[in-house]
């Protein structure tokens, strides 16, 4: 039983923002580049401290939580960066059981199982000894996932997951956030992907939270035009899924 | 990681140092699973019959899933240190004059009072006064070294990342100079003192410029270049204004790296630092792991970014200045010793950690001995044949990953 709620404010980035994330629910936060979602995830993950307001877990307060404490409770996928390492595929996701190996311990059994489980369930079983400067992108993406998912954790919070990925990809990788039963938290600029898997959507505008709750009430035009300066249309396809087409630039942005 | 190649060493003094970064490479991932022995890379200079222990059986072992799996790398381990004490033991022998086995064990036992009859004085003190101390030295040296380079490579997520990132070395010359000049203390001690104390200085104005940016790791090796360049600047002011050719020439050797003055109290104090630091590097080894995808990945697996940070760059300046102060600043070792040990042990840093340990110690010890012989009387310098032996296996490494 998780219930996650927070509220942080930061000077700028992110502004007074109350949020709770209902455990097992798939949480889509949208908004436009520079809107806060990077840093509002970071403050939930615990990496930055929130500046007033608070981060519960639970009901817990995370302040004072040591970073191992939070990572054995969330787990945090960084937008596709750069890395040159030496590692391999195998090593990176098992870097997920960090939080719970002691200093001078190496992996254990259980660590070996939960690694092997996460490698099966992202399909990258056969990739484990690759060294990561030959994956693509999209293989480097679903290894960030699968070491998430190695850390156990009951909250994942993935900022744009999607990019980077093919078409194809992009639709596995809904399909298994969606379909696991922890609470996923996902930053997605793709807004049909998000309309498609989200439970709920969380709009943010200049730091601050515009709207919240089901695709089909954050979704309206509306909204569109004056958050991201578009002219879109909604609807639904012949499946009853809702669809955002992109128009154009909105002439006069309100 | 596409910081340029810092150079936080010495270098108005003597253009040889500039050439320790081979600045065009840029040797980032990409191990493949292949021989794992961990000698092959660092002595190939062993002399063929040298080394009962050192060919090092490692059956062509499986470079196994987990990097090394407990088993083999413990086995590997083992022989490793074999390797390290067959080298100190064959070093002590090699030289101007030579020591046979049953001398250097002559020599052993009197100390530990297992052998009554004492060799000739002369022959004792030049393998317990001088030889041993001296190999000693250079195993830990080259150990806390070519650890220390591991950790600020993983720290700053730069490969070209070496023992002398921070400045410490430019601190510990300016110390030196600024003693030597002014004659403080006396002798050998004095210069040691003011090398070590003047590598805190430098280390304590990084952390000073340091202190309000989070320790990002960017960030370190652009000020550790700063202050670097700053010790430099005064080093060469006041050995400019002394105008003492002797001194200059002195403190240009001395910075070179020289084991020649290796003595017992500097084995003893490498000995304590080098273990204690080596032990703290080690306990940050999963950390070290957790920063190969930047800090905020670190922080979400559980890492106190902040902390092991401070921690770790603490300890490997602690770690450099006391080898520093000892012989100066011995260059390549902390830089390729690391890299060369990745390529063979794997990147992961619990194994990797002892493996560049030992591998930084055999590496150093012959290193320093073939400086010791080659052109014997003359002793060259100990970092221009570290420099000498370490292109050539650096540049191995890189064809062998494919980057060049």
């Amino acid at each position: 039983m998780e219930g996650l709620s927070w509220s942080a404010s930061g000077r700028d980035i992110v502004r007074d923002v109350d949020l709770e994330v209902r455990p097992g629910e798939t949480l889509g936060l949208i908004g436009p580049n520079g809107s806060g979602k990077s840093s509002l995830l970071r403050c939930l993950a615990g990496i930055r401290p929130a500046s007033a307001g608070a981060v519960r877990y639970d009901g817990q307060d995370i302040r004072g939580w040591s970073a191992r404490r939070i990572a054995r409770h969330t787990a945090f996928v960084e937008q596709a960066t750069e890395a040159e390492t030496d590692l391999r595929l195998g090593d990176v996701v098992a870097l997920g059981r960090m939080p719970f190996r002691g200093r001078w311990r190496g992996p254990d059994r259980t660590d070996r199982e939960v690694v092997d489980a996460a490698l099966a369930r992202l399909g990258l079983t056969g990739l484990r000894n690759r060294a990561w400067r030959t994956l693509s992108g999209g293989e480097r993406q679903r290894a960030h996932i699968a070491r998430a998912l190695a850390q156990r954790p009951r909250c994942i919070l993935l900022d744009e997951p999607t990019n980077h990925l093919d078409v194809r990809h992009q639709y596995e990788l809904m399909d298994l956030l969606a379909g696991t039963d922890r609470t996923v938290l996902v930053a997605l600029h793709d807004l049909s992907l998000a309309a498609r898997y989200c439970d709920r959507l969380v709009l943010m505008h200049r730091g601050s939270l515009v709207a919240s709750g089901p695709p089909g009430t954050v979704l309206t035009p509306g909204r569109l035009r004056g958050v991201f300066g578009i002219d879109a249309e909604t609807g639904h396809d012949r499946l009853g899924n809702l669809t955002v087409a992109c128009r154009g630039v909105a002439r006069d942005p309100a | 990681m596409s910081v340029s190649p810092p150079d936080g060493s010495v270098s108005a003094l003597h253009p040889a140092a500039r050439g320790k970064l081979p600045s065009a490479t840029s040797p980032d991932a990409g191990e493949s699973p292949q021989d794992p022995s961990p000698d092959t890379g660092e002595s190939p200079q062993n002399p063929p019959a040298a080394h009962p222990d050192a060919g090092e059986s490692a059956p062509s072992a499986t470079p196994a899933r987990d990097g090394l799996s407990g088993l083999s790398a413990a086995a590997l381990f083992t022989a490793g240190i074999a390797a390290l004490a067959g080298s100190v033991v064959i070093c002590v022998r090699v030289g101007s004059s030579d020591v046979g086995y049953s001398d250097l064990a002559g020599a052993l036992g009197r100390r530990l009072g297992l052998v009554t009859e004492p060799l000739p004085p002369l022959l004792d003190s030049l393998i317990w006064d001088l030889r041993l101390p001296r190999v000693l030295l250079s195993a830990l040296v080259g150990a806390s070294l070519a650890v220390c380079g591991a950790a600020l490579q993983a720290v700053t997520r730069n490969a070209l990342a070496d023992p002398y990132l921070l400045g410490v070395s430019s601190g510990a010359s300016t110390g030196a100079v600024a003693v030597t000049v002014l004659s403080v203390g006396s002798g050998s001690l004095g210069l040691t003192g003011g090398a070590f104390a003047g590598a805190l200085v430098s280390f304590g104005l990084l952390m000073l410029l340091l202190r309000r940016t989070g320790l990002d790791s960017s960030r370190i090796v652009l000020t550790g270049v700063v202050v670097g360049q700053l010790f430099t600047a005064l080093t060469s002011l006041v050995l400019m204004t002394s105008g003492d050719a002797d001194i200059t020439r002195a403190i240009t050797h001395w910075l070179l790296g020289s084991m020649a003055s290796a003595r017992w109290d500097a084995v003893a104090v490498c000995a304590v630092t080098g273990a204690a630091g080596m032990v703290v590097v080690q306990a940050c080894a999963p950390a070290l792991d957790g920063f190969s995808f930047g800090a905020d990945t670190a922080a979400s697996l559980g890492v106190d970014v902040r902390t092991t940070r401070l921690v770790l760059l603490v300890t490997t300046a602690l770690l450099t200045s006391t080898a520093v102060a000892s012989v100066g600043a011995i260059g390549f070792v902390g830089l390729i010793v690391p890299h060369g040990v990745r390529f063979l042990a794997g990147p992961l840093h619990r194994v990797l950690l002892p493996f560049t340990a030992l591998a930084g110690g055999i590496f150093l010890v012959w290193a320093d001995t073939l400086a010791r012989v080659a052109f014997s009387p003359q002793e060259v310098p100990v970092g221009v044949f570290t420099a000498l032996l370490g292109v050539p296996l650096f540049l191995l490494v890189l064809r062998r990953r494919g980057e060049l």
